[in-house]
């Protein structure tokens, strides 16, 4: 048996927000894949629980006429791993998904839970930084718009007002047109592990074969998941190769900040940030057309 | 805290009723309501795989999925899988057959894991296998007597090399 004080299951996103203006303490549970190991770990106990689980209107990716890319708060990563849109537009979205834990936690997990939960290791949050995904909100005073780098506050900490829930993360179509992936997750064991470092990065390259735009984040490489501009702003113009690669990382480990923690030291964690951060312009480069 | 609900559900094809508390896993429900024993309570946290059944034809650690959530669902345990008379399935043979039970305790999760591979009538690379079953401990076998049974009941299904 969980912990619950008490338990109400949503009907809808409105009855969602209804809910959480009763009880403003609740605790939202999308997947659970979180919450419910708290509490059986009893760093959460007596919980009043607004389950949002249930509503089907959340789950589901769609392009929007104007080429955005709608993905449900609920869609689960095995569903994003596995969706069509998103492998054809996003294919690095679906890598990143597709790291998490073992096949029944890409089952229950979900991106909105991933990223509302602030962790700055989640799979999918450095490529949601990475493509400047926008998070939407709904609660009791309607629909707001945040940027990801906006909606992490601090470590487990995001920007959902009282009454609000996480209805949709959005990739702009700027963000992805033209622009191609690539993410790594360094972690001890190939499955049902947390990553030590990952980075997520993607470029577009222009007519003559050079560096339009570039754009990294790195997740565990400080308390949230964060982007590296000076890595970004370095290579912008130059010549698509392993020239810029190498000015890339040595730009990238200069804004980053990791701690020590008993899973890698902040050294180890540096020198795989440079190496990450080498491959990941260099495939993404790769898969943009560059012969590297 | 004490609330129920009635959780209507189809498992192991056969359409069920339960009242059960709002707090408990769908491995309490399965074990306590129906008596589904196959389902093991392992680590209690989605790490091991042991409670793994399949939800509407996706995996899922029933120790971390609510009872109020299979409402509506249609859940398949291992007793599923057995003829009339409690024959075994071609899958549970394979176990049998390749040495892929020790102590037994992983295998039911791993069954229903090699469940969803096998009906997906897709062909796995061996790698695809052992990622798919990445979510299962076995303190036991070494896996490679599991992967092998998989591989060899997928092969047979299929058509083609053992």
């Amino acid at each position: 048996m969980f912990d619950f004080r008490s338990y109400a299951a949503a009907a809808s996103v409105e009855d969602a927000v209804r809910l959480l203006a009763e009880k403003p303490n609740a605790v939202i549970m999308a997947g659970g894949s979180d919450v419910l190991i708290k509490m059986r770990s009893r760093d959460m106990s007596q919980v009043d629980v607004v389950s949002i689980y249930g509503l089907d209107e959340l789950r589901g990716i769609r392009l929007e006429p104007n080429g955005d890319i709608r993905i449900g708060s609920l869609t689960s990563f095995s569903h994003i791993e596995h969706d069509e849109t998103v492998n054809r537009l996003i294919p690095v979205l679906s890598q990143a998904a597709g790291t998490v834990g073992g096949p029944q936690i890409r089952n229950i997990g979900t991106i909105g839970g991933n990223t509302c939960n602030g962790v700055t290791s989640a799979d999918t949050a450095s490529t949601c930084f990475a493509l400047d995904a926008i998070i939407e909100l709904t609660g009791s005073e309607g629909v707001r718009h945040v940027p990801i780098v906006g909606f992490y506050l601090r470590a487990g900490k995001v920007d959902i007002r009282p009454t609000e829930i996480q209805t949709a993360v959005i990739i702009p179509r700027d963000s992805y047109e033209n622009c191609f992936g690539h993410y790594q997750k360094y972690a001890m064991r190939n499955a049902m592990d947390i990553a030590t470092l990952n980075c997520s990065v993607n470029v577009r390259l222009n007519a003559d074969g050079a560096i339009e735009r570039a754009r990294i984040a790195y997740g565990v490489a400080g308390p949230v998941p964060m982007r590296a501009g000076s890595a970004e702003a370095a290579v912008c113009g130059m010549p698509a190769g392993e020239d810029a690669a190498h000015i890339f990382a040595d730009a990238a480990i200069r804004d980053i900040n990791p701690r020590d923690s008993w899973r890698a030291s902040k050294a180890f964690r540096i020198h795989i940030a440079h190496e990450l951060a080498v491959r990941g312009l260099t495939e993404s480069m790769r898969r943009a057309g560059a012969t590297i | 805290m004490t609330q129920y609900q009635v959780v209507h559900c189809t498992i192991n094809g056969k359409s069920c009723e339960a009242v059960v508390d709002v707090r408990a896993s769908l491995a309490d429900m399965l074990r306590n309501n129906f008596r589904l024993t196959s389902v093991k309570k392992g680590c209690g946290v989605g790490e091991c795989g042991a409670c793994n059944v399949l939800v509407d034809g996706e995996c899922f650690n029933s120790c971390i999925y609510l009872a109020v959530w299979a409402d509506g669902k249609s859940i398949r345990t291992v007793e599923g899988l057995t003829g009339p008379n409690g024959e075994l399935s071609d899958i549970q043979q394979a176990f049998i057959d390749e040495g892929a039970v020790q102590c037994g305790f992983c295998t039911p999760g791993f069954i229903m894991s090699a469940v969803e591979i096998l009906e997906s009538g897709k062909r796995y690379t061996r790698d695809e296998i052992r990622r798919q079953l990445s979510g299962h401990l076995c303190r036991c076998t070494g896996y490679e007597n599991i992967i092998n049974a998989v591989e060899k009941t997928m092969n047979r299904r299929l058509g083609g090399d053992e």
